[in-house]
């Protein structure tokens, strides 16, 4: 990923601002975890490398390894890469349980 | 984990977008800034009005993209971009592209007289519009880019959508621009190869990315792919290009598959009767005859 | 140099002068000859600029966002429902602290169709956090061009200007104009170089959702450039006098020192009461005339200075608040409350749609003010 900053910017007030709305910081530093109820679990024995999960990843949040590797850090659990595995590779888990 | 092992990439590796942005789950709209900005990379500055992705780049302080984003006022995409292109022009950099990016509402709608006005100077800017057919970020209501039978907050099951969907396409290739395209996110390597190509041409160009919306169009997030590939394999957004004039059908899908199949997975066709269906079908089948026969007339084989 | 132009030229001049990078406008009466020569100066190559002929006053001005955002100077002109379509993007310039110059030959609003002076189309954007000047003739519209950049661009400000020239008085009237080429003004105005700016090599985003822990905070800083902005205007416009022999501030005086009553005026009717104080002085009268140039920021130190030093003011204003005053005499009398000197101040309506108002019309406002108890809204010369 090109912008690795997930730094919090802290703001107290007016002299720690820019005079307009310029953004200071990477929108990394907002995990997306929370969002997920359902976590994608790749098979390694399953799974052909293919990428179509990285492809139509639409955070991203994952890595074109071999296997692919999820971020679980801003996995919102959309499902895409289960629905568009053809190898169904990937298996859903209830988050919190 | 082989973490280091090679594998065959089908689109750029290099992601521009970074994660944690606030788009829904299976947000077509968010793939498709992804794969823009794979086409484009970082030497892009991108202007977006009131749309998803005003909200989807992340609030104050923070951004998601990459590149630098002008936020602009909803119906100001492509005048915004205008001055950016002519900017970068007069202070010497050429080199960087100029994108406006719009939803069907910014764009089909609010945003169709400065859209007009950029392409008629010839403005060296791309103009890209992602379509999820309603204004969704202020809660799904119809646009004029909503279709025939759809439901939306402002079109209710017993007063839904009628009439058809404006053909954007046709109304820039009716600016005579160098570059007009459709594209869709379950395409990425055609998206991202029209993007490039706009790229390297100088002048005005249009892409109408077909971004499906699981929030407005009531389907599950994790079918979003399949949505959309099916408004493809139906005939409902086929794949063309009009490169000066000159019109190319991308995909010719061998097995068309029935409207049905595509609407029936979207709860904001629920309510369609069979009639309703049918008639879809039909102007489904009318709007790609006519774009085959526009290909005929105006292909490269065209005499 | 000296040249024989109208105001349109003068305002053209001056963004040429400017070195301005981008010029974005879109023609309406009685703008439209400044859109014609900045075509012509662009096209001739004595401007190297790109000029972008939008469809819109809508698009020009998003287009002069766009542009300066992205690093340039930028220029824009523009009339009374021209002013009004921009609305929306006259506040997104201000927030976005962008030092865009406008010039907006005054215009009265439609319907009836009018193309005549009327300050009304500048006053009713009055919020949104730009600079206003109103000139009084044609060198003041040439040498505020330059200033508003300098002012503008100061990183302490950052705010955008618009420059008030009233239809046909100033616009379509030849006079005598000093002019100077880009050379000799380059040493007074620097290279526009901002800090926050669309950057591939620093990406940023501009003008992203501001929740209320933020927006609050964005409002002060404008309001603070505003204030910062006065001294920075005076200091210009001392600079501006050395160089170049003309002095500005936010305010001008005439013959104020020992005057009894004053009257306050802004754009061309302040030419016209300077006249009718030499008129009434020969006739012994004690009367001075006070200009506004800037209506923002607004210049209450000189006011209060200046004014309450009098036994009477009349404000007299070529726009109208409906359903109170003249807009110029509410601020006066605020300002002088808050001074604590409650001189009596009267309210005077004159010239809406371009009426004439003569040098004769005001020595009768300074007979009324003599003769009458104060009054908040008199209309001049109306016909009942």
């Amino acid at each position: 990923m090109a912008d690795k900053n997930d730094k919090k910017i802290n703001i107290s007030g007016a002299s720690d601002m820019p005079p307009m709305a310029a953004s200071l910081g990477s929108m990394r530093q907002n995990k997306t975890a929370s969002w997920r109820s359902i976590r994608p679990i790749i098979d390694e024995d399953k799974c052909k490398n293919c990428m179509i999960c990285w492809k139509f990843c639409p955070e991203p949040a994952i890595f074109p390894t071999a296997p692919p590797t999820i971020d679980y850090d801003f996995c919102k659990g959309c499902g895409i890469c289960i629905e568009e595995c053809p190898f169904d590779a990937i298996s859903s888990v209830k988050e919190g349980k | 984990m082989n973490s280091e092992k090679k594998v065959k990439l089908t689109i750029p590796e290099h992601e521009v977008m970074s994660p944690g942005h606030l788009a829904c789950q299976g947000c077509g709209a968010s793939l498709a800034m992804r794969y823009a900005l794979k086409a484009l990379g970082e030497k892009t500055i991108v202007s977006i009005p009131a749309c998803c992705w005003a909200v989807i780049d992340g609030p104050f302080p923070y951004s998601a993209a990459g590149i630098p984003v002008m936020h602009c006022a909803f119906e100001t995409a492509a005048s915004t971009s205008s001055g950016i292109t002519h900017a970068m022009s007069q202070l010497g950099q050429d080199d960087v592209t100029t994108l406006a990016w719009a939803g069907d509402g910014g764009t089909f709608d609010i945003g169709l007289q400065a859209l007009s006005g950029a392409a008629e100077r010839g403005d060296n800017l791309i103009y890209i519009v992602y379509d999820n057919e309603a204004y969704m970020n202020t809660g799904i209501q119809r646009s004029s880019s909503t279709p025939h039978g759809a439901w939306t907050t402002t079109t209710p099951v017993k007063h839904y959508k009628k009439g058809p969907k404006k053909n954007i396409v046709e109304i820039m290739v009716a600016h005579h621009i160098p570059y007009v395209a459709t594209a869709n996110i379950a395409y990425p390597e055609d998206l991202i190869r029209k993007i490039k190509k706009a790229k390297e041409i100088k002048g005005a160009k249009f892409l109408h990315l077909y971004a499906p919306c699981p929030t407005g169009w009531k389907h599950p997030p994790a079918i979003t792919i399949k949505v959309a590939r099916l408004a493809t394999e139906t005939n409902v957004f086929p794949l063309y290009e009009v490169t000066d004039g000159v019109y190319k059908i991308n995909k010719v899908i061998k097995n068309v598959k029935p409207v049905e199949e595509y609407l029936k997975l979207q709860g904001r066709f629920r309510h369609l009767s069979k009639e309703e269906i049918d008639f879809i079908q039909q102007e489904v089948n009318k709007n790609w005859e006519r774009l085959v026969k526009l290909e005929k007339a105006f292909g490269e084989d065209s005499e | 140099m000296k040249k024989v132009l109208t105001g349109n030229v003068a305002a053209a001049y001056g963004a040429t002068a400017a070195r301005v990078n981008v010029v974005a406008a879109y023609p309406i009466t009685p703008q439209t000859t400044i859109v014609e020569i900045l075509s012509e100066i662009v096209a001739d190559g004595e401007l190297k600029a790109d000029f972008v002929k939008v469809e819109s006053e809508h698009s020009a001005l998003a287009a002069c966002i766009g542009a300066q955002s992205a690093g340039a100077r930028t220029f824009t002109a523009t009339s009374a429902q021209g002013l009004a379509l921009m609305h929306e993007l006259i506040h997104w310039s201000a927030r976005a602290r962008l030092p865009i110059v406008l010039t907006n030959v005054n215009r009265a609003m439609a319907p009836g169709w009018s193309i005549w002076a009327d300050a009304t189309d500048s006053i009713a954007q009055r919020d949104t956090g730009w600079m206003q000047v109103y000139c009084e003739n044609n060198q003041e519209v040439f040498d505020t061009v330059i200033m508003s950049y300098k002012i503008g661009e100061n990183e302490n400000i950052l705010l955008p200007t618009l420059i008030n020239l009233d239809a046909f008085f100033l616009s379509h009237t030849s006079q005598v104009v000093d002019i100077y080429d880009s050379e000799r003004i380059d040493s007074f105005l620097p290279p526009y170089n901002p800090k926050y700016k669309l950057d591939v090599n620093a990406p940023r985003s501009f003008g992203a959702l501001t929740s209320p822990e933020h927006y609050y905070e964005f409002s002060y800083l404008l309001h603070n450039a505003h204030k910062k902005a006065k001294e920075v205007i005076r200091e210009v416009g001392k600079e501006f006098g050395k160089k170049f022999g003309r002095e500005y501030g936010l305010v001008e005086e005439y013959k104020c020192e020992d005057a009894d009553e004053i009257l306050v005026t802004y754009g061309t009717i302040a030419g016209t009461t300077k006249d009718a104080v030499d008129r009434l002085r020969e006739k012994g009268r004690k009367v001075g005339a006070f200009k506004i140039r800037y209506f923002r920021p607004f210049p209450d130190e000189e006011v209060i200075e200046v004014l309450s030093k009098a036994k009477k003011i009349g404000v007299i204003d070529r726009a109208v608040s409906f359903g109170h005053e003249g807009p110029f005499l509410s601020e006066v009398k605020a300002a002088l409350y808050e001074s604590g000197n409650y001189v009596p101040v009267y309210g005077f309506v004159a010239g809406l749609g371009g009426r004439d108002v003569s040098i004769a019309d005001i020595e009768n406002i300074h007979d009324h003010m003599i003769n009458n108890e104060p009054e908040n809204l008199i209309w001049i010369g109306v016909k009942k």
